[in-house]
């Protein structure tokens, strides 16, 4: 029964939306993609007349060989027990995308975790400009695919010595025998 | 399709008034990051009118360790090892989450032994954790003999799991495809005693912490979440079962074993850090009831472990998944994209405290007096960690 208000719905957003590449992952849990432009309607539609009244996350995928953000919207309705994940492709370069912050009270904060991490930019969602983890962060996003952690870290900090180590079978030698050059 | 509590309007973010720092009638304090009356490392940063707090800013980032990042450049088995890390107090959580992730991805199932110590492991999980958060929350509000009592009792949990696992606080034993090992022998009956004994400390707990005085006049009435703002918020877990909303993953969306136990979800009537406090003393009771039910349930014998294929070249099918479970303190999922390489592609960990912490806890201090502030933020029982990932 589920399944088929599920299907009527996807159905009719195939039409309204035009969303694409619907795929059930598992069951109850489905994700659909859908074009930058028509996000913000869909999301807003899936909210106040489908249901889907809880927002699980926002996340990103950095598709880097592609050129493209995937945004994931992940969506919950909590009297069929759906999960629908909406996917929106944004190009990575002027990586930006339509704020919901006024649909739910934690979007900002997600959207100011992306903006920190991929550098995605949010317009008009508040207190997107301030440090989230990374207080004066100065390089490139860091959970773009191409910012290497490796290579930060040892330019940053540079190369550290380990501690001065003996060989412990030369270095008792010369502790216990001194006078003997080390000669047992 | 159905409407459920929807919101039909828009939220409204006003941009606050400035305030006039220079007059000299407000006072800026910091209420962490190290502080006594705070889970973890988290700051709020309080704007003071008296002692009225009228401004409040969450500030994360003190126990950031990138493990979404550092998980993409490690293969899927030695994540294994590093998901427990991201949050101290419930490691299972994550070692199951992940685990269920990886299975789901490539249609592997665990054993139904498996899944029976499983839930019986992540029933302890919740038992440890309410332990210690009973004994913050009497301590944020000056009854320094509840955490005495529960922390130390907690001690003989981490026994159980040290017996069990090897491990005390990260345990390292759900591995994908089912445990690690079985039970040991004559567990069940030191985990029975253990239970006995828990269930006669809540009941003290439950006389000197509950029904003591100054805990009710103080808790009562303080940070009241309306059933309205539950959806906007995406508000879950205990804090939204304090005002009457029955939503419980275990229920709606059984994993594991919990389609097979016999439990209700439990609710109050009206959210505020009394309500919240006394509904996860009855969810504490109710992890040891499913934790007799866990024992009384398993079958003795049989695999713990599903086949494997070779974990140091082991390569998942692309695909993603979101998988969830009820933590103590709501939703807690994994999100996972694979591309069919020995690494995973992109893993986003959802925890609860991303909106009690912030969006939630912005908003319910203010207003509040700022020797009630420590005991807000326990009861909305924030995990900084899974914030930041």
């Amino acid at each position: 029964m589920a399944n088929e208000l599920m299907n009527t719905m996807l159905n009719r957003l195939k039409t309204d939306f035009s969303v694409s590449d619907i795929i059930e992952r598992k069951p109850a849990l489905t994700t659909l993609k859908v074009a930058r432009e028509n996000a913000e309607r869909l999301i807003r539609e899936l909210r106040d007349r489908e249901g889907f009244t809880h927002l699980s996350f926002i996340t990103c995928i950095d598709y880097i060989e592609d050129g493209i953000f995937t945004l994931v919207y992940m969506l919950h309705n909590y009297d069929s027990n759906d999960t629908l994940g909406v996917e929106v492709d944004i190009s990575r370069d002027n990586a930006e995308m339509t704020s919901i912050h006024t649909l739910w009270a934690q979007a900002w904060t997600y959207q100011r975790e992306l903006r920190e991490m991929f550098g995605i930019n949010f317009p008009g969602s508040p207190r997107l400009e301030e440090d989230f983890c990374l207080e004066g962060w100065d390089d490139i996003p860091p959970m773009r695919r191409e910012f290497d952690t490796k290579k930060y870290s040892s330019d940053q900090f540079g190369h550290r010595e380990g501690r001065h180590s003996e060989q412990p079978r030369e270095h008792m030698k010369v502790t216990l025998y001194p006078t003997r050059g080390g000669d047992e | 399709m159905s409407t459920t509590t929807g919101h039909s309007a828009d939220l409204d973010f006003p941009q606050p008034e400035p305030i006039d720092m220079a007059s000299g009638k407000y006072v800026k304090i910091w209420q962490g990051p190290q502080h006594p009356g705070i889970t973890g490392n988290m700051s709020l940063e309080l704007v003071l009118d008296g002692d009225t707090i009228i401004d409040c800013k969450t500030h994360v980032g003190y126990l950031h360790r990138g493990f979404e990042k550092l998980m993409e450049h490690r293969t899927f088995i030695q994540n294994f090892t590093v998901v427990c890390r991201i949050a101290v107090p419930e490691p299972a959580f994550n070692e199951y989450l992940y685990a269920a992730a990886l299975e789901n991805l490539s249609g592997i199932e665990a054993p139904e032994r498996a899944q029976w110590i499983r839930t019986l492991n992540l029933e302890m999980m919740r038992l440890a954790s309410f332990m210690m958060w009973i004994g913050g929350m009497s301590a944020a509000f000056g009854l320094y003999t509840v955490p005495n009592w529960t922390t130390a009792y907690r001690d003989y949990v981490l026994d159980l799991f040290e017996e069990m696992t090897g491990g005390r606080i990260y345990h390292m034993y759900m591995v994908p495809g089912g445990v690690r090992a079985g039970l040991p022998a004559g567990f069940a009956k030191r985990i029975r005693e253990v239970m006995d004994g828990a269930d006669k400390l809540l009941d003290q707990v439950e006389r000197v912490m509950f029904n003591n005085t100054v805990f009710k006049a103080r808790t009562k009435g303080l940070g009241i979440i309306t059933p309205d703002m539950i959806d906007p918020y995406g508000i879950v877990g205990p804090n939204a079962r304090g005002c009457e909303i029955t939503r419980d993953l275990r229920k709606d969306e059984p994993y594991l074993v919990y389609d097979q136990l016999d439990f209700d979800v439990v609710s109050g009537s009206d959210s505020d850090a009394y309500e919240r406090s006394y509904l996860r003393l009855q969810e504490t009771r109710q992890s040891i009831d499913l934790i007799r039910q866990c024992l009384d349930g398993m079958p003795g014998d049989g695999p713990f472990q599903a086949d494997m294929p070779n974990m140091l070249h082991w390569q998942i099918p692309p695909g993603q998944t979101y998988v969830k479970a009820e933590c103590t303190r709501g939703e807690y999922g994994y999100f996972m994209v694979t591309d069919g390489s020995e690494f995973v592609r992109r893993v986003h960990v959802r925890g609860p405290s991303y909106t009690h912490a912030i969006a939630v806890m912005e908003r319910l201090a203010v207003g509040t007096n700022i020797a009630d502030i420590a005991g807000l933020m326990v009861s909305l029982h924030t995990y900084p960690p899974e914030i930041e990932r």
